[in-house]
């Protein structure tokens, strides 16, 4: 193919890597914190954002180390334990998983693959990470200050009567997190709509923005209910009115209806960013124009409009009526369509495509599988005689790790790996990034599959003992969370060491076709240099006239 | 060391079943996985950068696979759908002559009442081959009652009536957990299902039993809460008498608020008599004064169960069970869980709840 010789082009490395774009801009404290460009920005999620998603990591060795052993050991009581699982999942969902992946490469990437020079509303997404690191802190207090023991659930009455632990305090967190998902996604909206380039028309977007905007979406009207629902525990809490309690005349129901309202259509917050990495990472790397691009979009804002409606497929034995169940589970059925669709269509990207198996690729290729099972064991949830079985044992534990951790993480990883030469302008060692992917894969099946089996004989989830004849499933699983912390902790090294040691990455080290790798890596401070004029599709690898562009481009800095 | 389960025991009518589906659905997706793993490996290495592989006529869309992979898995998943819906109205629907148990559950344990009177703590005991049914509340937070080799699980709620059924297949001793999460001890809140021949069950009651039985403990108790003053022969006030009332038609003012509403029938199960003693105002009798005070607060749990077997054992025997509040009356078929009777002025209650 006539694109092949271009990542190895000698004239990548050039002329725009002797400044340091955006990061050279200026030096200060002071320009980082008050800065209003998006990719610095980006820049301070990512580095809060891995701090928290440390801190829930340490909090999963804990709990996973507990289990070990049918009886306690690592905590002395269980409230420790309890919280323990509690600020897990607390971090997880609410500081890593909801957040990343639009806080980061959304922020990064959304101007520049739209051909804007920002967001429609720079101080607003400054605003929003200071939000963010607010909730992010005020949680924290709250869980080291006495911490939490509710599961990150909350579930009334328990969370607004029983629990005697800084439940207010930690809710009161993730409201004020919230808003920084309410600003952002606005933001994102606003930009999609009002800043595409010339030639950017709709069905130009590649499905990164498609996914952006899907998610926003559910975000901006899906978050208002969370924080109500919140507010009202809190209102409960305090003042004892009958919201939730049927002691004070409350509905113990309520809050599971309200919350799930939000939670459900949360976990398409998570991982509708993700279907969008992957989509960018699996076509560069087939260098294939994506197989069914309307129907990738399509089933992208099909899931944000369906997931709205499955919330009671988390409620079918809390005593809602049947025929809610009924809908409920038929509806469940006909959301795994849409991303049955997203699956297929990758699938289909690589035949007759040019497979190379960098790193991001590896980290693809390793989502659509564990995606694949996660997804695939979400039916066995929406069949309601199953289900009644397998709700809160050990099976939805795998079942939601395998979605979240096998989909959205990964998603996450191979986004990190694909985007790094981009933000940083350097290239990290191929061999540590390939040992990496692999090692997480074999660690994240061994620590999760036997959790299905588990769950299925019956083991119940946030048990701090169990009987003795669930012990070698449990350690299997142990061990395979060690191999899987040895495979995020490689990362944390030979990222930030390629900063040093790295290769300077030049414009488009992957040969990839987007407008981010048109522009200079990193970007300067404007993304570009000249405003582009868009004239084809977002994938257009085997149009031969890419080639000719792209080397225009690397010449004169030009679309 | 590695000898491990890798399946419950299936003791229980539902396990079969239960277990078909998973196993049904299992097939399904480990059809689909690695067709995806084959397709992806294959296509990966055969379509490398660099090998000969045969690229000529590309395609980015395709509308006859499109339409082949949204029909496929729609159809398969409507299939999938009611199949676990049939098996899960046997789940919820217990048949008639069914073993009534009542079970209360608090932090950290489950209490067991049998009618006979004998109670247990942590562990349940049961015939084998005869259907069981579990009425269940709680006093404090949500539970939920599982019994994995049985394949049944249900929330046990504060403030509500919920209901749940089995039919044991083998006699042994089964686990039994709280699988939802209720705070210190929620891991510890568990035991045992005792499943025995009839014959050593019925034994069983008599060696444990108090002599008394649910129904005349409850007896003592309306005295002791004063409802027979209201409620008793003798008295003045006007209250309705409660011999006959149980499983019979009720008929009750839609609105009660306004005398001049109108009447609807309902059906007196379990959960009218225990909201009729906590929140007596909702529900009232047509023809009486909203006169009666709420109990709410001031009797336990289980004597609110006991005062029901007494006015059960007062009732016109048990021609209904309890509605669970999924809606299902398991003797009529589907009806609302307020069943209207006649042709009167009905009251919508939106199918479900209170
Ligand atoms: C090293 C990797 C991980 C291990 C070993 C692990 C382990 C566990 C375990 C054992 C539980 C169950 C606690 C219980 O129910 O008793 C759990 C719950 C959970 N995990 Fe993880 N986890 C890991 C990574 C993650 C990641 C990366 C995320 C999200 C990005 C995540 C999200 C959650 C959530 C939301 C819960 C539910 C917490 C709750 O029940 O309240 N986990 N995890
Ligand atoms: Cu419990």
């Amino acid at each position: 193919m006539s694109t092949e010789s271009r990542a190895d082009d000698p004239r990548s490395i050039e002329a725009s890597d002797s400044t340091r774009g955006y990061l050279g801009a200026d030096y200060s404290i002071k320009s980082w914190l008050l800065t209003t460009d998006h990719k610095r920005i980006a820049l301070l999620y990512l580095a809060s954002i891995t701090v928290f998603f440390i801190f829930g990591g340490a909090a999963a060795s804990l709990v996973r180390m507990e289990l070990m052993t049918p009886r306690g050991d690592v905590f002395n009581t269980p409230d420790d334990y309890n919280r323990a699982f509690t600020i897990h999942g607390v971090f997880m969902i609410f500081f890593f998983l909801i957040p990343s992946i639009p806080a980061v490469f959304g922020n990064f990437l959304l101007p520049i693959m739209i051909g804007a020079r920002d967001l429609a509303f720079p101080r607003l997404n400054l605003l929003s990470w200071y939000v963010y690191m607010a909730g992010g802190l005020f949680t924290m207090y709250a869980l080291v200050s006495g911490g939490v023991d509710t599961g990150w659930t909350f579930y009334t009455p328990y969370s607004t009567m029983f629990s005697n632990t800084q439940v207010i305090a930690a809710a009161m967190g993730i409201f004020i997190v919230g808003f920084s998902s309410i600003l952002t996604a606005l933001n994102f909206i606003v930009t999609i709509h009002t800043m595409r380039a010339p030639g950017m028309t709709w069905l130009r977007l590649p499905l990164f923005v498609w996914a952006h905007y899907a998610t926003s979406i559910i975000i901006v009207l899906g978050t208002p209910v969370l924080a109500i629902t919140i507010l009202l525990v809190a209102v409960e809490r305090l003042f004892q009115v009958g919201i939730f309690d049927p002691a004070y005349g409350g509905d113990p129901l309520l809050f599971q209806h309200l919350f799930w309202f939000y939670s459900h259509p949360a976990v398409y917050i998570m991982i509708l960013p993700g279907f969008g990495v992957i989509s960018e990472i699996v076509t560069a790397f087939a260098r294939k124009k994506i197989f069914g691009y309307t129907f990738m979009a399509g089933a992208l804002l099909a899931i944000a409009v369906l997931g709205f409606l499955v919330w009671g497929h988390h409620m079918f034995v809390s005593s809602q009526s049947m025929y809610a169940g009924m809908i409920f589970s038929v509806l469940s059925f006909l959301v795994a369509v849409p991303s049955g669709i997203k699956v297929f269509n990758w699938t289909a990207t690589l035949y007759k495509g040019s497979v190379s198996f960098k790193t991001p690729m590896l980290y693809a290729l390793g989502f659509i599988g564990l995606f694949t099972i996660g997804g695939l064991t979400g039916l066995f949830l929406a069949t309601m005689a199953v289900d009644v079985h397998v709700h809160d044992t050990y099976f939805i534990v795998a079942h939601f790790h395998y979605v979240m951790v096998g989909g959205m993480l990964m998603a996450y990883m191979g986004g990190l790996h694909f985007w790094w030469p981009k933000i940083t302008g350097r290239l990290y060692s191929e061999f540590w990034g390939a040992l990496s992917a692999l090692t997480i894969f074999i660690g994240f099946n061994l620590t999760f599959f036997p959790q299905f089996i588990l769950g299925y004989v019956g083991m119940p989830r946030r048990y701090y003992e169990y009987p003795q004849e669930y012990q070698v499933l449990n350690v299997m699983s142990t061990a395979g969370a060690s191999i899987l912390a040895v495979g995020y902790l490689m990362p944390l090294i030979y990222l930030p060491l390629s900063l040093v040691i790295g290769k300077v990455a030049g414009k488009n080290p992957w040969g990839a076709y987007g407008l981010e790798w048109q522009t200079s890596s990193p970007p300067s401070p404007h993304n570009f240099e000249e405003s582009p004029i868009v004239t084809g599709g977002p994938y257009d690898y085997e149009l031969q006239e890419f080639a000719d562009m792209h080397r225009a481009v690397q010449e004169h800095g030009i679309v | 060391m590695w000898d491990f389960p890798l399946f419950p025991d299936s003791a229980s009518t539902h396990a079969p079943r239960v277990d078909a589906l998973y196993i049904g659905l299992l097939l399904v997706s480990a059809a689909f996985t690695f067709a995806f793993a084959f397709f992806v490996l294959f296509f990966a290495v055969k379509y490398r950068r660099g090998s000969r592989a045969d690229r000529s006529n590309i395609k980015d869309s395709s509308p006859i696979a499109e339409a082949f992979y949204i029909t496929v898995p729609t159809l398969l998943g409507i299939g999938l759908f009611v199949w676990g819906a049939i098996v899960y109205f046997d789940l919820i629907a217990p048949p008639g002559d069914s073993v009534e148990i009542y079970v209360i559950g608090k932090q950290w344990m489950w209490k067991a009442q049998h009618p006979e009177g004998s109670k247990e703590i942590n562990e349940l005991h049961v015939p084998v081959g005869k259907p069981v049914r579990l009425i269940m509340t709680s006093q404090d937070v949500i539970h939920s009652f599982f019994i994995p080799d049985f394949r049944v699980k249900q929330d046990v709620l504060p403030g509500r009536y919920t209901t749940m059924w089995f039919l044991p297949t083998k006699v042994g001793r089964y686990r039994l957990f709280c699988t939802e999460y209720c705070g210190t001890e929620h891991s510890r809140m568990g035991g045992w299902v005792t499943v025995m021949e009839p014959a050593e069950y019925e034994a069983w009651l008599e060696g444990s039993s108090e002599t008394t039985g649910m129904a005349a403990e409850g007896a003592a108790l309306f005295r002791q809460y004063h409802c027979s003053g209201c409620h008793g022969t003798n008295s003045t006030v006007k209250a309705p008498p409660l011999e006959g009332v149980y499983g019979g038609p009720v008929p009750l003012l839609n609105d009660p608020a306004d005398p001049q509403s109108g009447v609807k029938l309902i059906r007196a199960d379990e959960r009218y008599v225990r909201d009729s003693i906590l929140l007596p105002k909702n529900e009232v009798v047509a023809g009486y004064e909203p006169l009666m005070p709420s109990f709410a607060g001031q009797i336990p749990e289980e004597d609110v169960l006991k005062l029901i077997a007494y006015i059960k054992s007062i009732g016109r025997g048990r021609p209904t069970r309890a509605l669970d509040d999924r809606g299902m009356d398991p003797g009529e078929g589907a009806v609302t869980n307020v069943t209207e009777i006649t042709g009167m002025p009905q009251q919508d209650n939106g199918g479900n709840e209170r």
